[in-house]
């Protein structure tokens, strides 16, 4: 009886799919990947989508790395166009791709995120170093309870962290970017390799917050002593509610992030299959948007929405690329 | 049992007993009460805080702006055509009329402060306006453009405007042409109609649920058309034909633990089988209502058997009786007696899957879809899903929003529920 059950389950599924496999065709392009660029890439997917020739695109947030693991799965209708990245493909990633047929890569550039370590408005603001940071955090640190244990100039209060989930891209350039170079500083980075550097201390200092970030902020405002990890533009949108730390004495803006000044910043990206421009309607289309005047020139929309955007001569070098369709090196 | 006995066995005095019983009944009525106080008082709370915070989703402010739809503006001829009229460039109509509207606003930063005020949505008024009638070009009209979100929020005290300005959502400049339009009467309160009729946007301003409602209506007809005719057949044949043994017992078991597994097992499930196995297309109602159905199907085959059972057998021994063969008897007279029962179960069931988030998030229905799907295999959001996005989205605006995406959920449960008890009062027979 369960057979039957089972046999009645699975005929009407194959009879559903049956039509479906063959007459499936896609006009709507599709978008995976990481949730830093997800606000910027769903503005611009609005904005083709009103163009009266094209749908708007489909974008689901998955991550950096789950977006790669979609992106990389092969060519086809039935898998993405583009994938976000709040960090560069990497080369194990760039090799699935290559296994699965996907073998022209293009890399687009769109701008530059920094890295806010926040806490709440009301508390005072603080600033710290790579190092301290490091030594607050890190699992093969000092591992101390209050903030006044790493350096006496820092207040008297506990350390409560809340940091990104590891499949996230802003905690893979936090561990290069922070991580990494406090361990250096403190001069243990030989020593134990950047493996252990990165990980996190886990005896509740420093507490995994999940991809969530409003969370992350509601938690901020309510609790004064907490610091949280997310990216700038949860900073721009939020700035009632919380403040930026500045890190080695720069502060967190778009001019400081821009010029790389402010010591945790990164490049985003997206990447695009190659196969797929000119199958899928509107995805050049979508390439040239996303880099226009209108978007990242001065007074761009996805500037309002904090983006921070290349310098002249990077955008210039990235539109280039997309009317090349120029593919990354296999 | 007389007195003297019951002191002689229990040594107490009867009054002292007494007490004692009719205090610990006392107490236990009181725990009861207050076991119902205090769920009473968290669905209060609940519901308060949501309608608190939700409620002023449902109006958006409006400003005024006075339009020349000026042919030289407009770079077009006086006798456009049509298609000349949807290739104007409005955004810049839009902000020549603002220039002259205000023109002591000369500074390129401010005069994108003031364009900040309004919706990104402005042009596409304006064009929508034009070209429902053509006529309007060359003459000057006051038009009623969203207002942005940010100064929505801030009219309607959701944001606050009494801290310093470089915290707050509007500049002090910004904030002075929002109490000057009020006092104006260019600003204006209107019902949010966009909320039900457009999809999400990356504007709080703009989002609405249109989307996710068709995309869960798309998603609840799947699992309709596939978990009711299934669960129906499963309980007929269990309860009518099955016989009583040790295989139908162990089904029956299954099928109640069935009920209770999570439904993030469903959900994985789905993307194993129908997206990695099938090819189905990803983040579709179709699949989604495959995977609802599957876990509404217990549901369904337990209200169903339930109702089944309640037929009394001397309707079925009459049928029986009078030459009609089993078949007869279950579908002239058995399945219309029980069929209030199964609606009812099955519409308990629709309500469960509609508020059911987690399967939906592993088969990628948790996408940004602006356009309202037009079929089964148009990828789509669904309710809970769409407030799930919103509630993790930076905009401050969206705090409205999800609040009000939970009411709108919560109407269409409160209804389903109505129909289910509807039904039931009107159609079910006792005997």
């Amino acid at each position: 009886m369960t057979l039957g059950r089972k046999l009645i389950g699975m005929t009407t599924a194959i009879a559903l799919c049956a039509p479906i496999t063959v007459t499936y065709a896609r006009d709507t392009i599709q978008i995976v990947g990481s949730s830093t660029v997800y606000p910027f890439a769903t503005v611009v997917a609005e904005k083709l989508g009103k163009q009266p020739n094209f749908n708007t695109p489909v974008i689901e947030s998955t991550g950096t790395g789950g977006g790669m693991k979609l992106f990389c799965s092969g060519l086809g209708v039935g898998t993405p166009d583009f994938t976000n990245a709040s960090r560069a493909i990497k080369s194990s990633e760039v090799e699935l791709c290559a296994k699965n047929g996907v073998t022209e890569i293009i890399e687009i550039i769109v701008g530059n995120d920094g890295i806010a370590f926040s806490n709440s408005a009301n508390s005072p603001k603080m600033n710290f170093t790579k190092e301290q940071l490091w030594k607050a955090m890190a699992e093969h640190g000092p591992k101390p309870k209050t903030w006044n244990e790493i350096d006496a100039s820092l207040p008297n209060v506990a350390i409560k962290i809340m940091a990104p989930p590891p499949t996230s891209g802003t905690r893979d350039a936090w561990n290069s970017l922070v991580m990494k170079a406090g361990c250096k500083a403190v001069g243990k980075y030989e020593e134990i390799g950047k493996k252990k550097c990165a990980v996190f201390r886990e005896d509740g200092a420093v507490e995994e917050a999940g991809e969530n970030d409003t969370l992350i902020v509601k938690r901020l405002a309510a609790d004064p002593e907490a610091f949280g990890i997310f990216g700038f533009s949860f900073l721009d949108q939020n700035g009632d509610q919380i403040q930026g730390s500045t890190i080695e004495g720069v502060e967190i803006s778009l001019d400081t992030i821009q010029t790389y000044e402010y010591p945790i910043a990164r490049p985003l990206f997206f990447y695009g299959k190659k196969a797929h421009v000119g199958v899928i309607p509107g995805m050049q289309e979508y390439m040239n948007e996303f880099v226009s005047d209108d978007a990242v020139g001065d007074y761009g929309y996805l500037m309002d929405r904090g983006l921070v955007p290349l310098e002249t001569k990077t955008l210039s070098e990235v539109r280039s690329n997309i009317s090349a369709l120029k593919t990354i090196d296999q | 049992m007389n007195k003297a006995s019951h002191v002689s066995r229990v040594g107490r005095s009867p009054s002292r007993l007494n007490q004692r019983r009719f205090r610990a009944e006392r107490r236990f009525r009181r725990l009861g009460l207050l076991g119902v106080v205090l769920a009473l008082a968290s669905v209060v709370f609940l519901l308060g805080t949501i309608f608190s915070s939700g409620y002023s989703a449902f109006w958006r402010l409006q400003f005024a702006v006075d339009i020349q739809f000026d042919p030289a503006l407009m770079k077009i001829t006086e006798r456009p055509t049509a298609e000349e009229l949807q290739e104007v460039h409005y955004l810049a109509l839009f902000r020549k009329n603002l220039e002259r509207a205000y023109p002591e606003v000369k500074k390129r930063s401010e005069r994108r402060k003031l364009a900040q005020m309004f919706s990104e949505s402005a042009p596409d008024v304006l064009r929508e306006l034009v070209l429902a009638d053509p006529t309007l070009v060359g003459e000057t009209r006051r038009v009623w453009v969203l207002a942005s979100s940010s100064a929505d929020m801030i009219a309607k005290g959701n944001a606050p405007r009494d801290i310093e300005e470089k915290r707050r959502v509007l500049t002090d400049q910004q904030l002075a042409w929002l109490d000057q339009w009020e006092e104006e009467g260019l600003a204006r309160n209107r019902f949010n109609t966009r909320f039900f009729t457009s999809g999400p946007s990356r504007s709080p301003e703009l989002a609405g649920l249109a989307g996710a409602i068709v995309g869960s209506a798309l998603t609840l007809l799947v699992t309709l058309i596939i978990s009711f005719p299934v669960g129906v057949a499963a309980a007929v044949y269990l309860e009518e034909y099955a016989p009583k043994n040790r295989i139908s017992e162990i089904i029956e078991v299954n099928i109640n633990n069935l009920a209770a597994v999570p439904s993030i097992i469903f959900g994985l499930l789905g993307l194993a089988v129908l997206l990695n196995f099938f090819g189905l297309p990803r983040g579709t109602p179709l699949v989604g209502g495959i995977v609802l159905s599957l876990m509404t199907l217990p549901t369904i085959i337990i209200a169903s058997r339930a109702a089944l059972k309640a037929v009394p057998p001397s309707i079925r021994d009459g049928a029986l009786a009078m030459g009609a063969s089993p078949m007869q008897t279950v579908f002239h007279h058995v399945l219309p007696l029980a069929m209030p029962g199964m609606l009812t179960g099955t519409i308990i069931g629709l309500a469960q899957a509609l508020g059911e988030t987690a399967p939906l998030l592993m088969i990628g229905m948790f996408a940004f879809v602006a356009d309202i799907p037009s079929g089964v295999v148009d990828q789509a959001s669904a309710l809970p899903v769409q407030i799930y996005l919103w509630a993790e989205s930076s905009e401050r605006g969206y705090v409205e929003l999800t609040a009000a995406g939970i009411m709108v959920i919560l109407i269409f449960l409160v209804l389903m529920n109505l129909l289910a008890v509807f039904l039931r009062k009107k159609f079910e027979r006792r005997w």
